[in-house]
């Protein structure tokens, strides 16, 4: 193509052009984007620089509010950029700061245009290259051009100098070599007094602060100074930042601050710095109690404020400083709860959390209470934001703040029944866990499980459907606290529990097997009574005998003889005539009967599991009611036999698991794990995995809750098999199905009750004997009044107390706070940094020339980056020196004199350096810095 | 960093300007912007204006037709961004007079200049009105 001709500029469309078209939409946006786009890939070829560059600036646009692609412009953004004209330039750069990124191809030529124009004479061109800089730097541009940016930084126009500090942070961040070159220029532009500088320099430090606020420790008198006499709340806002991050690490910087932060809180009319104070003092001061108390009255200011974004900031303060004083929220409880009720579900959100943060053991019931009626009128969102925090907060660190299971347990009944309730799998979960875990709250749980069970129109709530399926669980295990078992049949078995999941139904169904087992052996037992005495007793004492000849299993005859007592007290259980019996059997055919063609393998399996026991059984207590029971001795004996032994395999007690209790189970011989795990692997994931229920026809609660699988090995004396336990537990909880039918075969009629913490600590004892001991300690505590302490809650010591996520300050020793430090503290020579390139040579030779000029540096550490031979030595050197002057005075002394006596340092600890030479520690690090601080500051 | 990113956005949720100061990709932004926009639209006046998204908060005001939404971290002062958001318009204002969405459409690279001229590195660098807009004045005449 011959070169541009006029006509080809005079009708290229220009940006104006496009957006007017954009706006018009004569032929849609899409069509009209892409014809546009097509236009500009044929403009951007072009060789007249003009027409280019308006290519690019119409890209450029098309790009930031449209979202197409721009990476194929990435070079003839560079011509445009060759570009002698300002314009053309900042079309160009404006292109390349928004398309560049770490691997644009073409990345690596831009760095002579960039030095170009960062040399340049007109200080918009250097201006703008800056800016680019501050996008696009990677670590070959950062290290390339660090001279140019050092040489800026000292520009006598502001307008550049300002731009390349603040340019430092992200050259800092990609190359931290530079800091060995730029630290010092950046430090004494913070000693600048013209505000644009400050500002800019502040930025840069606040940013640096954050990522590692140790390593600039020694700066504290720069920013004391700038926090006391700056006048601009934006400077004083981030120097405020940086006290709450250096604050903590320093208790005599802390108590310096104090004092200047307070002023800033009394006089200041700005609420951004108000609110910025305010949140330093709690979070960084909170040990200051005046400052705290000061901070904490200024807190109403914002929550009563019409303003909601001051509400939202108010509260958010008080949530701050919730963690540590209480007492403030408290203070302000009614704004709080006020704001419950605010229109804006932020806020909202914001006052549940400080209201949960309030609950303890005293008053969760109050709050709960208000919270669930609060929950009631709310809006669904709301309305579960509520209800998970309430169910959180409960069962924190193993129900913690919960005396009253009772209470809580018809509380978690009475939220399932709030209409907009989603939190049916956590409701579930801690129902299943309580009862589980709480021996003395099963009598509640099983009332509470009744009443939501016997609802009819609870099963139609989709969401109620995980509660109930605990529910059903609950009535089933634990059917012998029930009043009227007849009654938790009819529950389980009523024609609208077709709307349950196949799933859920199971379990219905295996919980209605458990009911009417209980049912059974309890009749036999009490006709066993009437015949043996003369008065027929009403049911407790039936119990207690139905169990009393399992000698074995010596907590349930615990359990039996406790509920007789507290069943006594509460209600009369209805006695069980022949003919319910046989009305029960009927029922159970007639609802089963059909299940027994249903699609699901799980329900038609249990329900023609229970219908064959149903058949066994059916005909002895028919023949009862018909013939005298010596008829039928034969088979009547058989069948109460069934019973017997369904009853025994039934009333076993399930604990909670440890999750690590696989971990105590003894390596078979001859397994070798480790060569079959990979097999196993493969099959897992061929398997279509059957559904777990079917396994455990003996216990189907087990699988409810799901670390159970492992309980079956817990028996076998076992000693700790380190190497491969972990490994072990691991694929077996990943693949928890394949183990199951390993230990079916022992699904025998004695699960040790893993539930006691004495277990966990004997697991090689004998289980039997472990249960006697563990009932021993358990029954001191307990009492056969209502009025009760806190019920014993079962905890696993290794699980239950869950490892708090140990967050350690991990001062993160990457390459940029070394180098940050190297400087600060002087220590050079310890720090092996990655790429020492031969640019840091160069540029330090260029250093030494400057140094020379920069007389009286306010750090004292800063002199010693050239002239000091023996660097590595420095920190223990101030480390001691701090400690020296300590001693002999805590007044100032001036720069000369710590010169002098440094020299007398450096020389006696020579020779100690290389114990000290070690950047990892920490602490000595701390206590290096340490006395070095308050030097400045006083 | 403090400001991750800054936009605005028309009532009808179109992005008008968007300054990022972290690389995103096109596919990123433009998910991002749509949760945005949707999140923070949807509010009233009388709820606040903080909204927490992903790891950011946003911090957005209301201008006429325009929403100034700037994504901060969390530890960032919010009423700071407000004031922040603030000058902005203002600053806009002084130069365009009385300003509106388009003035910030037909001169999206001028709002670009003054928006690199205050931030930098997402940190406000620059408070003043009159710095921010001497150098845009000086273009101005040259061209």
């Amino acid at each position: 193509m011959s070169g541009p001709s006029l006509m080809d500029s005079l009708f290229q469309r220009s940006l104006e052009d496009l957006i007017k078209g954009l706006r018009q939409q004569l032929i849609g946006e899409q069509a009209f984007i892409s014809k546009a786009l097509e236009e500009i890939r044929k403009e951007i070829k072009s060789t007249d620089l003009s027409i280019k560059s308006t290519a690019l600036l119409k890209l450029s646009y098309l790009s930031s509010l449209h979202f197409h692609d721009m990476s194929f412009a990435t070079f003839h953004a560079l011509e445009v950029l060759s570009s002698p004209r300002f314009s053309h330039k900042k079309i160009a750069y404006h292109a390349i700061s928004l398309s560049f990124h770490d691997s644009t191809p073409v990345l690596l030529l831009i760095t002579n245009h960039l030095r170009k124009d960062l040399t340049s004479t007109n200080e918009f061109e250097v201006s703008l290259s800056l800016r680019c800089l501050s996008k696009i730097a990677n670590v070959d541009l950062a290290r390339d051009l660090t001279p140019e940016i050092f040489t800026l930084m000292s520009s006598n126009k502001l307008y550049v100098r300002k731009k390349a500090v603040a340019v430092v942070l992200r050259v800092f961040e990609k190359y931290p070599d530079s800091v060995r070159v730029c630290f010092k220029r950046l430090v004494e532009n913070l000693d600048n007094s013209d505000p644009q500088i400050l500002s800019a320099v502040i930025g840069v430090f606040c940013e640096l602060a954050c990522k590692d606020p140790r390593s600039y420790l020694p700066l504290a008198p720069e920013f004391y100074k700038i926090l006391v006499d700056s006048k601009n709340n934006w400077v004083l806002i981030k120097v405020l930042k940086i006290f709450a991050k250096l604050a903590p690490l320093e208790p005599r910087l802390a108590k310096r601050v104090v004092e200047p932060i307070c002023d800033h809180m009394r006089r200041t009319g700005a609420k951004s710095l108000l609110f910025e104070c305010v949140r330093t003092v709690v979070t960084s001061l909170s040990e200051y109690d005046s400052a705290v108390r000061l901070a904490v009255g200024k807190v109403p200011e914002f929550l009563v404020d019409e303003d909601p974004n001051l509400k939202y900031l108010g509260l958010q303060v008080l949530s701050i400083v919730a963690q540590k004083h209480l007492w403030a929220v408290s203070q302000n409880k009614e704004a709080v709860i006020k704001s419950l009720s605010d229109a804006d579900p932020n806020i909202k959100i914001e006052s549940l959390r400080l209201v949960m943060a309030m609950v303890s053991e005293c008053n969760v019931t109050e709050i709960s209470r208000v919270l669930v009626n609060h929950a009631l009128k709310s809006d669904p969102e709301f309305c579960n934001e509520i209800l998970g925090s309430i169910l959180s907060t409960c069962s924190r660190n193993v129900y913690e703040i919960i005396v009253d299971f009772d209470w809580y347990v018809s509380l978690l009944g009475e939220m399932s029944r709030i209409p907009h309730c989603h939190k049916g799998e956590e409701i579930e979960n801690q129902l299943i866990d309580i009862g589980i875990r709480v021996k003395d709250v099963r009598l509640e749980l099983v009332r509470v499980s009744r009443d939501l069970l016997i609802d009819p129109a609870l099963l139609g709530n989709f969401f109620l459907h995980r509660v109930l399926c605990a529910a059903s669980w609950a009535s089933g295990e634990y059917v012998k606290f029930s009043r009227n078992p007849l009654e938790l049949m009819e529950a389980l078995l009523q024609p609208r529990t077709r709307l349950l999941p196949p799933s859920i139904r199971a379990i219905y169904i295996q919980s209605a097997f458990k009911v009417l087992v209980f049912c059974l052996h309890t009749y036999l037992m009490q006709r066993g009574s009437t015949f043996s005495s003369t008065s027929p007793d009403n049911l407790p004492s039936v119990v207690s005998a139905s169990v009393s000849d399992e000698s074995f299993d010596n907590l349930s005859v615990e359990n039996g003889v406790d509920a007789t007592v507290t069943h006594g007290q509460i209600c009369t259980p209805a006695f069980i005539t022949n003919e319910s019996i046989v009305n029960l059997l009927n029922m159970v055919e007639l609802a089963l009967g059909p299940l027994v063609g249903s699609h699901d393998v799980e329900v038609q399996e249990r329900a023609r599991n229970v219908l064959g026991f149903v058949d066994l059984t059916k005909l002895k207590f028919l023949n009862y009611s018909v013939q005298e029971e010596n008829d039928s001795e034969g088979k009547g004996v058989e069948a109460s036999n069934i019973i017997e032994l369904m009853h025994d395999a039934f009333s076993k007690e399930l604990g909670p698991i440890s999750l690590s209790a696989q971990g105590n189970v003894s390596l078979p011989d001859g397994l070798i794990v480790k060569e079959n795990l990979g097999d196993l692997e493969m099959i897992c994931c061929d398997i279509e995995l059957p559904s777990s229920n079917s396994f455990s026809f003996g216990s189907p609660c087990e699988e409810k809750d799901g670390v159970s699988f492992s309980n079956l090995q817990i028996k076998e004396d076992s000693e700790q098999s380190n190497e491969s336990t972990s490994l072990l537990a691991e694929h077996r909880k990943r693949h928890g199905l394949y183990y199951l039918p390993l230990g079916k075969s022992e699904i025998s009629n004695d699960y040790p009750p893993a539930n006691d913490p004495i277990l966990q600590g004997n697991i090689n004892g004998n289980a039997v004997d472990l249960v006697k001991i563990t009932e021993e300690s358990l029954v001191p505590k307990r009492k056969p009044s209502h009025a009760k302490p806190r019920p014993v809650v079962v905890k696993l010591d290794e699980v239950d107390e869950k490892p708090v996520a140990l967050k350690k300050f991990e001062s993160k020793d990457d390459s940029l706070s070394g180098a940050v430090r190297d400087i600060l503290f002087g220590s050079e020579d310890m720090v092996p940094t990655s790429s020492q390139s031969n640019l840091s040579d160069k540029s330090s030779s260029k250093r030494k020339g400057k140094e020379k000029q920069h007389t009286a540096p306010h750090v004292e550490s800063k002199e010693n980056l050239v002239d000091d031979g023996n660097p590595s030595s420095r920190r223990r050197k101030y480390r001691s020196h701090g400690k020296e002057r300590r001693h002999r005075s805590p007044r100032k002394k001036t720069a000369e004199e710590r010169e002098g006596q440094k020299e007398k340092e450096k020389s006696s600890h020579r020779h100690g350096r290389h114990k000290s030479g070690q950047r990892a520690e920490e602490p000595l690090n701390v206590s290096a810095q340490a006395p070095v601080i308050p030097d400045f500051l006083l | 960093m403090g400001i991750r990113f800054i936009l605005m956005v028309n009532k009808q949720g179109q992005t008008r300007l968007a300054q990022y100061y972290e690389w995103l990709t096109l596919e990123e932004r433009r998910a991002l912007e749509g949760e945005i926009v949707r999140k923070c639209l949807a509010r009233t006046e009388q709820q606040c204006s903080f909204v927490e998204h992903r790891n950011y908060k946003i911090v957005y005001r209301r201008y006429a037709s325009l929403f100034f939404l700037v994504g901060v971290d969390n530890d960032e002062n919010e009423l700071a961004i407000l004031e922040f958001i603030h000058l902005l318009v203002e600053t806009m204002d002084r130069h365009f007079g009385n300003v509106c969405e388009l003035d910030i459409m037909f001169h999206l690279e001028k709002a670009h200049f003054m928006l690199e001229e205050m931030v930098m590195n997402g940190s406000v660098v620059e408070t003043s009105k009159a710095n921010i807009l001497t150098p845009i004045q000086l273009m101005d005449k040259a061209s």
